[in-house]
């Protein structure tokens, strides 16, 4: 239901570039994240803030978008983003 | 602008084929470091940043999609005024409704006016003095992607910027008619823009009383003699000369005259800046706080438009060093040239100057000397005596980067 939601959202209008030019990484978490992140904000986002966060770089972000912005998510989703972001986006 | 032939060159030149990983396959192609750079942007950044179309603009630097922000590329600044369909294109949030120009309505008010009321484009064009200013309007994150060490936000290169000719009428005549009273301390802004999520911050500012009060603010409905792009805030926008491109609210349906200091996360949290790092004259002293500031004023910079780097030349050739300088409006005063790594420097020649907001062109020429590698400096000096850093002032945000300019070529 919720990756159904996300692609929804992630139409581009006509006459608009498409979004899906750019695609996370796969991982476990990757549908989690297209989920949470994607109704706010494109997937590009996260590789053009990369890769110069370490882990507790992408958990400030994280909180920020929860906290700030108020992203819908609950401690456990955020621990596996966190987890994927880094692991995926994280500072080499 | 680009030529296809141009972009084929460019793939023949085997620019470098973008990791595989953040893409999908079949949309793999070369990454031009000089169009969608400067090659020292986060890695990541160069993968994901192409040249696209937004709906009436040509292609710019797509740095994200949603929402929309779209950089100018470096060849549009050999031009002093920013082309409208080139104009960068900044937002913080998603949902941006298009205001037909005939429905727009602004609404003015707050606590501390006498007489609030609201107004359409007509009542504005008709009962305020008309006014056309060149002005800048640069992002306050612009080239955020060449700090070092690397911050998060939009990961801005040179171009979140553009000098336009803004058309329009004084805020403060129209504030003037709601009848401020004396106690007024901010003015705020709001937009027609939001979040996807009710429980996202709205995108809203303030001025202090004194800056939206000046003569230069405006209320624009014109950029180069044209409507505003939608992108660029259609059907009208605040345009605050001499400050950073987030006072400048695009879409503009509110402003509400104040007598407290105004409350929104994009004035206590975002938007700040150290205090006492940047020679700043402009201060907004109803939002400082004991640790930083609102960002204010732009600091004065340059822009080398030629040569490019990694250019080549021939021992003894000519080389014309172009370029743009511009600051917080008191005016640029000199812009030098160094083509031995700073160990001296010459007095470019300043273009007509188009008036103290404006981009301001330079110029100076030297012969190439022997085989090898040359770096060009160029730093800009204004009126009260700023000039370009030699070294970064790191900040968290990544604001104000005005080191001096520099292009590498290679004579032989």
């Amino acid at each position: 239901m919720t990756a159904l939601v996300a692609l929804i959202l992630l139409a581009s209008p006509p006459g608009y570039p498409d979004e899906n030019r750019v695609q996370l990484k796969p991982g476990p978490a990757r549908d989690l994240v297209l989920g949470r992140c994607a109704a706010c904000h494109s997937q590009d986002y996260i590789p053009m803030n990369s890769p110069f966060l370490d882990r507790k770089g992408w958990e400030a972000e994280v909180n920020k978008m929860v906290k700030v912005y108020g992203a819908p998510m609950d401690p456990d989703e955020m621990a596996k983003i966190v987890d994927y972001l880094a692991t995926n986006y994280g500072k080499m | 602008m680009r030529t296809r032939r141009q972009f084929l060159k460019d793939l023949a030149g085997g620019a470098a084929v973008l990791g595989s990983g953040a893409l999908l396959p079949s949309l793999a192609r070369a990454a031009d470091p000089a169009t969608v750079g400067p090659a020292s942007l986060p890695a990541g950044t160069l993968e994901v940043s192409f040249l696209e179309s937004l709906p009436g603009k040509r292609p710019l630097i797509k740095r994200s999609y949603r929402p929309p922000n779209f950089e100018t590329p470096l060849e549009v600044f050999e031009q002093i005024f920013t082309p409208n369909d080139a104009f960068f294109v900044r937002y913080h949030l998603p949902r941006i409704p298009e205001v037909p120009a005939d429905q727009w309505k602004l609404e003015i008010g707050g606590d501390a006016v006498e007489k609030p009321f609201s107004l359409d484009l007509a009542g504005l064009q008709r009962d305020f003095e008309q006014v056309e200013l060149p002005a800048v309007c640069q992002c306050s994150g612009n080239r955020r992607g060449l700090s070092d060490p690397h911050v998060a936000g939009v990961e801005w290169g040179i171009g979140a910027m553009g000098n336009a000719r803004w058309k329009g009428v004084r805020l403060k005549d129209v504030l003037a008619k709601a009848a401020p009273k004396k106690e007024t301390l901010e003015v705020a802004f709001n937009g027609a823009d939001h979040g996807s999520l009710d429980a996202t911050p709205d995108f809203q500012k303030s001025l202090p009383a004194w800056k939206a009060m000046d003569e230069n603010t405006l209320l624009a409905w014109q950029m180069n003699g044209e409507p505003l792009p939608h992108w660029n805030g259609a059907p009208v926008r605040l345009v605050v000369p001499g400050w950073t491109g987030t006072y400048w609210m695009k879409h503009l349906v509110s402003i509400q005259v104040l007598s407290q200091p105004f409350k929104s996360f994009w004035m206590a949290a975002a938007y700040r800046i150290p205090k006492g790092k940047f020679p700043i004259v402009d201060r907004f002293l109803s939002q400082e706080t004991e640790a930083n500031t609102p960002i204010t004023e732009m600091v004065v910079n340059s822009l080398i438009t030629s040569p490019r780097e990694g250019q080549r030349f021939r021992p003894g050739q000519p080389v014309e060093v172009k370029g743009i300088a511009w600051d917080n409006g008191a005016g640029i005063r000199t812009v030098e040239v160094s083509a031995d790594q700073g160990r001296s420097w010459q007095t470019a020649t300043l273009d007509a100057d188009p008036g103290r907001f404006s981009f301001r062109g330079f110029r100076h020429g030297f012969k190439a000397g022997g085989k090898g590698e040359v770096t060009v400096l160029a730093k800009a000096t204004n009126r009260i005596g700023s000039s370009q850093v030699g070294e970064l002032v790191f900040n968290p945000a990544g604001y104000h980067n005005n080191v001096i300019s520099r292009v590498k070529i290679r004579v032989g």
